[in-house]
């Protein structure tokens, strides 16, 4: 497995050994540093831990076999997410550039990843930070009671409540309607919401007044933002543990179902969720990295970041599914007490005759007597396992089932403050990284004019991702975040992973991976190491894409829609995406990935045409020059 | 014994009469529904005669305030109590008690006095409901500026200045170091002049005079 491809030239592009260790004596000023040790694991620790762990994991685990899903994860974990994870701190801090930087460096032509990177992070970074203009509504909207998700209001003649919040429930109408104010379809774009703009305008410059200047400002962000999450965490698993129900929850999460274990799918979602949870291949790993100094024991950071970030997975679901299984308790409860309401009304029982206990037979009898009134009675059937498994992942669980759990809550307002801000500040640390994987490469790639400070790119970054994440404020902004979240977020992170890989391990060389780590460290990458990087992790990647591209090839293109017309409202309608999306699919999902190969090629073609004409490279190194340049100094 | 038979006839007359007049389903009558247990649990009192009572006196205290007219207790017909606790009640009119008053007419009284009648029974729209005569809604008052502008305003306001502060120092900065580059620059060009050519110094054009190896070996 020594394969290695020729790489010319690569001394010349990266600094020796010996440099760095000057480098690193002299303190050269205008690379950023971090303060301390703390910040920069504060900054991964922030960067890897986002929404997903708390919104994406727990409906894994739960629906893939709950307590055997570990399984699965715990294996790929080891097997996929700590090596990819090592690699990018040991490349980010061996050659000290941000993502462009390190590509270029490792050879010309894979500048391509680096700009696959800067893409991702830029779409991803549009597309994010629009979920957190949603949370800060939300949380904006926490400071009152009663919270305004818990009423529906009355209609226009004052006769009743609202049609469409009569027929599905208050927190489903103030996410779609008042929130949202969705429209039935993609293709209706319906204008912007005035509310959303404000609301993504403060998302914005919250985040740019964070990331102003780099490290230096986020790194102290992070003393806040990556460590609240945990607080609230722990605040809400004490009150959840205290609330009716809950174990019921925790239970459903962590019953194993091994059978489940015997479906591919599970081991794929597995795999898919380790590496998108770690955050790789967005560039802002490299970049934080490489801020450290040239011995920092990158191999202790990977293991330590790899288990935080899955025992953080792990706890959120606990807390997730605490208060999961309290709301669905209440519901059940309220559920079976209106049949019991219905069946006493119908019949004139005496009150408390009917109980939780007999109201099975009592029902048969009845069924039995009177089978007419029981089925003009319409009672509904109360089943736990329905009300557990209900809108459990993505923005459905932060928005429409936790806030039905938090307005059931004594005092909801302090809850509600409470969830909103540890969601903001979870994404707000992921968000840090993915300005950082932007603003770098654009630096590093000299699009920009060098005389620019940081503050300014930074600003132009904000303002033109703000200025495009416009079109998620519209009224079907909801199905173009869906859509970006599916295709951009997906495939093209896939193909950067493996190609980062494969360029370490094999156009770098893995030789020389291994001594700068023994030169970084102090010990040679053991057997697992090697092992892991040049089969298993870019074998578990190259199966991982492949059954991705082919899933989402297959699947007919349909999304979910909130139609008041349909059959089956209030659930969500799935509908066909109209025929030109194809066009934004492709662009999302097919950009990013082909910058690697088209760069290649264009630089591959730069070379071949421009060999001959080498010479302006070559410095002249005589006194006679110095004594120019000096004389260009003195004036 | 003559004199009985036409009490009796007539109090069998009288009393077929008010059962016509109250009867379940019955044209200008409702349903009323009590769910003591629901409402006050453990201090829940039991219904009997006397609650009954109350009720009859209550109706005819809305009926009063409603219409005007003289309505007496005697005036409301009770009937189908069940153990629920919900009956049928009609009311007559006070100046003919074998017609009876309009529905639309007791929903309007009632309506009117739901209030009241509610807190003679220390019970709520929910759970001493009048079948058919639906609550009137309470409208939420709409705060005067809705508050979340108000966090949004703090918000902001604190970001803005957040990131006037940040600039403002990056600029300061920037300037400062400005200003150190350009005295330390003439500073040191003064210095040079002083010292002249042959003089060993420690910056880089010097070494160009003094580096005796340039010069072409003989």
């Amino acid at each position: 497995m020594k394969l290695k491809f020729p790489n010319p030239g690569l001394d010349d592009r990266i600094p020796s050994h010996a440099e760095l260790e000057r480098m690193e004596k002299e303190e050269a000023g205008d690379r950023p540093k971090w303060d301390n040790k703390t910040q920069y694991l504060l900054t991964c620790v922030g960067f890897c831990v986002g929404l997903g762990n708390v919104w994406r994991f727990p409906y894994l685990c739960q629906s893939h076999g709950g307590g055997a899903f570990m399984i699965p994860f715990l294996i790929l974990l080891v097997l996929e997410g700590i090596p990819l994870l090592h690699l990018e701190f040991a490349i980010g801090q061996r050659l000290r550039k941000g993502s462009v930087g390190v590509w270029r460096s490792i050879h010309p032509c894979l500048t391509g990843v680096g700009i696959a990177s800067l893409l991702v992070s830029f779409l991803v970074g549009m597309y994010y930070n629009t979920i957190m203009a949603w949370i800060m509504w939300y949380l904006f909207n926490s400071f009152q009671s009663p919270l305004p998700w818990s009423q529906c209001p009355l209609n226009a003649n004052k006769t009743g409540l609202v049609e469409e919040c009569a027929r599905s429930t208050t927190v489903d109408y103030f996410w779609y309607r008042e929130t949202l104010n969705t429209s039935t379809a993609i293709d209706e774009s319906g204008g912007l919401q005035w509310w959303m703009v404000l609301s993504l305008v403060a998302a914005w410059t919250l985040l740019y007044v964070c990331c102003i200047r780099g490290i230096e400002t986020t790194g102290k962000a992070v003393y806040i933002t990556s460590t609240l999450p945990y607080v609230v965490l722990t605040i809400f698993l004490i009150r959840g543990l205290t609330l009716k129900g809950s174990i019921e929850g925790i239970k459903f999460l962590f019953i194993p179902d091994v059978d489940e274990l015997m479906n591919p799918s599970t081991w794929l979602d597995a795999g898919a969720q380790v590496f998108y949870s770690f955050s790789l291949a967005f560039g802002g790993l490299i970049s934080f990295s490489s801020y450290n100094s040239i011995h920092n024991n990158c191999e202790q950071d990977a293991i330590l970041i790899s288990i935080i970030n899955g025992c953080t997975s792990v706890y959120s679901a606990t807390v997730i599914y605490s208060i999961i299984g309290f709301r669905a308790t209440e519901k059940f409860d309220d559920c079976t007490s209106d049949n019991i309401w219905k069946l006493m009304n119908a019949f004139n029982y005496p009150e408390n005759n009917i109980t939780d206990g007999n109201y099975d037979q009592v029902l048969s009898q009845f069924n039995q007597t009177n089978p007419d009134i029981i089925q003009g009675l319409q009672l509904q059937t109360c089943d736990m396992q329905t009300f557990l498994s209900q809108g459990v992942e993505g923005t459905g669980l932060a928005f429409i089932v936790f806030t039905e759990a938090i307005i059931k809550m004594p005092v909801s307002p302090i809850w509600a403050v409470l969830f909103f801000v540890m969601l903001f500040c979870l994404g707000l640390s992921t968000m840090f990284g993915n300005i950082e994987g932007v603003v770098v490469p654009l630096q590093d790639l000299n699009i920009l004019p060098k005389s620019w400070p940081k503050e300014i790119i930074t600003g132009l970054t904000c303002l033109i991702s703000c200025a495009c994440g416009l079109i998620f404020t519209q009224q079907s902004g909801n199905y173009w975040l869906a859509l970006f979240d599916s295709f951009a977020g997906s495939i093209p992170l896939l193909v950067i992973g493996l190609c980062e890989m494969i360029a370490v391990m094999y156009i770098y060389g893995v030789d020389r991976f291994n001594k700068d780590i023994e030169f970084m460290i102090g010990h040679k990458p053991n057997l697992f190491w090697q092992v892991t990087w040049r089969v298993v992790s870019p074998l578990i990647m190259v199966v991982i894409l492949i059954f991705y591209f082919v899933t989402q090839i297959t699947k007919s293109l349909t999304y979910l829609v909130w139609d008041q017309e349909a059959v089956d409202f209030p659930t969500l309608e799935a509908r066909p995406f109209p025929s030109w999306i194809n066009v934004i699919i492709f662009i999302l999902a097919g950009v990013p990935s082909l910058a690697v190969p088209v760069f290649a090629l264009y630089k591959f073609i730069q070379n071949k045409c421009c060999k001959k004409e080498d010479y302006s490279d070559d410095t002249v190194d005589t006194i006679s020059a110095k004594v120019e340049m000096n004389d260009k100094m003195k004036i | 014994m003559e004199d009985v038979v036409p009490l009796l006839l007539l109090l069998l007359c009288v009393s077929s009469a008010a059962a016509q007049l109250c009867a379940p389903d019955a044209s200008n009558g409702y349903k009323v529904r009590l769910s003591l247990l629901t409402a006050l649990g453990d201090e829940a009192y039991v219904w009997n005669d006397s609650e009954m009572f109350l009720f009859r006196a209550a109706m005819a205290f809305a009926m009063r305030t409603a219409d005007g007219q003289n309505y007496n207790v005697s005036n409301v017909l009770v009937c189908d109590e069940t153990p629920r606790v919900s009956f049928w009640f009609v009311v007559t009119s006070p100046l003919n008690s074998s017609l009876l008053v309009e529905r639309r007419q007791v929903e309007e009284a009632v309506r009117k006095s739901r209030n009241r009648i509610n807190s003679a029974f220390l019970l709520t729209d929910n759970t001493l409901e009048f079948l058919g005569i639906p609550p009137t809604l309470v409208a939420p008052t709409p705060p005067s500026s809705p508050p979340w502008l108000i966090v949004f305003g703090v918000v902001m306001g604190a970001v803005g200045a957040g990131i006037v502060l940040v600039l403002g120092t990056s600029v300061m900065q920037s300037r400062r170091e400005k200003k150190k580059a350009q005295t330390g620059f003439e500073e040191g060009e003064e210095e040079s002049r002083a010292e002249g050519n042959g003089a060993a110094s420690d910056s880089v054009y010097n070494l160009s005079f003094s580096d005796d190896d340039r010069l072409t070996q003989m």
